[in-house]
């Protein structure tokens, strides 16, 4: 990887693979109004409004780290992830990524990345995946030998032996995910950009890409930038997380301080006859709406708080859940914004 | 180069192993690429028998020979990209693409190849069935014969560059349907697809000498039918040659202006 290593006199420098400064996206997006009239209207003038996607962030990313990039929906991950593989070109700031501008898309630059879109597929649908791993093959121009070795490894530790020649539609959605990061990762690219790779995947489907994930990153030394709403990728994965939310940087940092606010509540559901206002003194009423009450309680009063509520209270059913993350976030973002 | 090649022949198996997935579609589809030339056989060789057997310089026997090879022409220039591009756009698909680091146009090229030739075998047979069935009258030139495998060769790139450049209007907007078929209306009338071009007003005819559509499917079969002089023959294969520069030309700038729209309004 010679454009993440530079010499400057005596010592050498580790230059960042992923180099982000101010980095800003906007769209511009037109609006109308409901009904005939504003339609009418619309084809003479139209209005349109300039959205900030992603609004001035910057990191670097050093090679061979894991880092996951967090945040609500619409929060600007994806976007950013599209400019940092060249399919979005920035409105402004710097980026480079192993030393090349990703939207000039220079072949070099292609040949050293990759982008898995959890939702999206890149594999021919009827045709055995082995078919596209052999187009992408010749597409990546990977030596045959090299081709081969690779492939076996990925077979083994994805363990997709048996799936490789049917074809992918008669795939469940998780062999067909494990046979997409084959085919995405066949070229062993230096940075791999994951968004949302687990969706939709069980539990045990998940844990085996995550395993998967971690062992790519120590045998190749590739860099992770991983997006996912689910926290326990994150955990597994990364000792680092950024998270931006509205296009903003809200937290660059150890993930375990950010674990730590994470999980330091958890939201407690109660169905019962009557909404009842007295149960401030249980925790913070979130909301309170047909009987159901949502209280949030410190982590750790967790157990006494649902011991009380169904001691004192004529409950119908009580779940206990971790919040969810946009939430969380929202939270983070109310409380400390950077 | 020879990496190129490599993505064409893969290309072309992965083209194959879909073909062979889904044979019921490629019949259908090879029908359909011969009811079209047919009808328009059946009713100009009516018209040539009720007018004393010749209409505009061609006998039955001329049509009959005409259609035929306008079939055959035609499948070898016929694109779909037309179709696939606003899907390719509106669904993602191109992001994909765009990440490879070869240019999308050359898949397309080998997939549009790997296609005809799986394809051509069955209409070479429907060919040989159709000249059982209408007698076509072949007056075969060998000079004219050897002249249209550039000339063909020229019409499926010419043709190719054209529709993929048109296909990319896909980035500005979503109703290509419009647009594709005022495509195909003027290919219909001005490439020689419903009748020769010397049946057609004088108008027409010199509007299709100007535009590329002609050279793309009546301007081979004419050469190869032996209706055209030497002149005629190099004037064709040079507008050929200029319209083909004048599309790679197109396409560049066409390209580089669509991705970068896709590339301002997200993928």
């Amino acid at each position: 990887m010679p454009s993440s290593l530079s010499t400057l006199g005596e010592s050498t420098v580790t230059l960042p693979a992923i180099h982000v400064r101010d980095l800003r996206k906007t769209y511009v997006v037109s609006e109308r109004e409901a009904g005939a009239v504003a339609a009418l209207r619309s084809l003479v003038y139209r209005h349109t409004q300039t959205i900030p996607a992603v609004d001035g962030i910057s990191f670097d990313l050093a090679p061979g780290e894991i880092v996951g990039f967090l945040g609500p929906n619409g929060a600007g991950k994806t976007t950013t992830l599209k400019m940092v593989s060249g399919l979005l070109h920035p409105t402004a700031g710097q980026l480079t990524v192993l030393g090349h501008v990703p939207w000039k898309r220079e072949r070099a630059f292609l040949r050293q990345i990759t982008l898995v879109m959890g939702q999206r597929n890149q594999l021919v649908w009827d045709i055995p995946a082995l078919d596209s791993f052999e187009l992408n093959r010749a597409i990546y121009r990977i030596p045959a030998a090299d081709f081969r070795r690779t492939l076996d490894e990925l077979t083994e530790l994805l363990e997709i032996g048996p799936l490789l020649r049917k074809p992918v539609r008669n795939l469940s959605l998780g062999e067909r995910m494990k046979c997409e990061i084959a085919a995405a990762l066949l070229h062993r690219p230096q940075v791999v950009l994951l968004d949302e790779p687990t969706i939709g995947l069980d539990v045990t489907m998940q844990r085996r890409l995550r395993a998967f994930i971690a062992e790519y990153n120590r045998r190749y030394g590739a860099t992770v930038l991983l997006t996912s709403h689910y926290m326990a990728d994150v955990e597994a994965l990364c000792r680092r997380v950024i998270v931006i939310h509205r296009g903003r940087l809200l937290f660059d940092g150890d993930l375990s301080a950010l674990v730590q606010r994470f999980t330091s509540h958890k939201t407690i559901v109660v169905q019962l006859r009557d909404c009842l206002n007295d149960l401030h003194s249980y925790g913070e009423v979130v909301s309170c709406e047909d009987g159901s009450v949502t209280l949030r309680v410190p982590k750790g009063d967790t157990a006494r708080v649902t011991e009380r509520l169904l001691a004192d209270l004529r409950v119908i059913d009580l779940t206990v859940e971790d919040p969810p993350i946009e939430e969380v976030i929202e939270r983070v973002f109310e409380q400390e914004p950077v | 180069m020879n990496g190129l090649v490599d993505v064409y022949v893969q290309q072309f198996k992965t083209t194959l192993a879909l073909q062979v997935q889904y044979r019921a579609a490629l019949v259908i589809w090879v029908i359909g690429h011969v009811l079209e030339p047919l009808i328009y056989l059946v009713i100009w060789s009516v018209v040539s028998t009720s007018t004393g057997g010749s209409v505009g310089g061609f006998t039955t026997g001329g049509f009959a020979a005409y259609f035929i090879l306008l079939m055959l022409v035609n499948h070898v220039t016929y694109t779909w990209i037309m179709y696939e591009y606003e899907y390719r756009v509106r669904h993602g698909a191109l992001s994909f693409a765009l990440l490879r680091p070869v240019h999308p146009i050359h898949s397309d090229i080998a997939d549009n190849v790997s296609s005809k030739l799986i394809t051509m075998p069955g209409m070479l047979l429907t060919a040989v069935g159709l000249a059982l069935l209408f007698k076509p009258t072949f007056h075969l030139v060998p000079w004219a014969v050897v002249a249209t495998l550039p000339a063909l060769m020229l019409a499926f790139l010419l043709r190719f560059l054209v529709e993929w450049t048109l296909a990319l209007a896909a980035f500005w907007t979503t109703r290509v349907s419009a647009i594709n078929q005022m495509y195909f209306v003027a290919v219909l009338f001005l490439s020689g697809q419903v009748a020769p071009l010397s049946l057609l007003p004088h108008t027409i005819q010199v509007a299709a000498t100007i535009l590329p559509f002609y050279w793309t499917i009546g301007f081979p079969v004419e050469l190869l039918l032996g209706r055209l002089t030497p002149t005629q023959a190099w004037t064709g294969l040079v507008a050929q040659a200029v319209w083909l520069t004048l599309s790679l030309v197109l396409v560049r700038i066409v390209w580089r202006a669509g991705v970068r729209v896709y590339s301002a309004v997200g993928a």
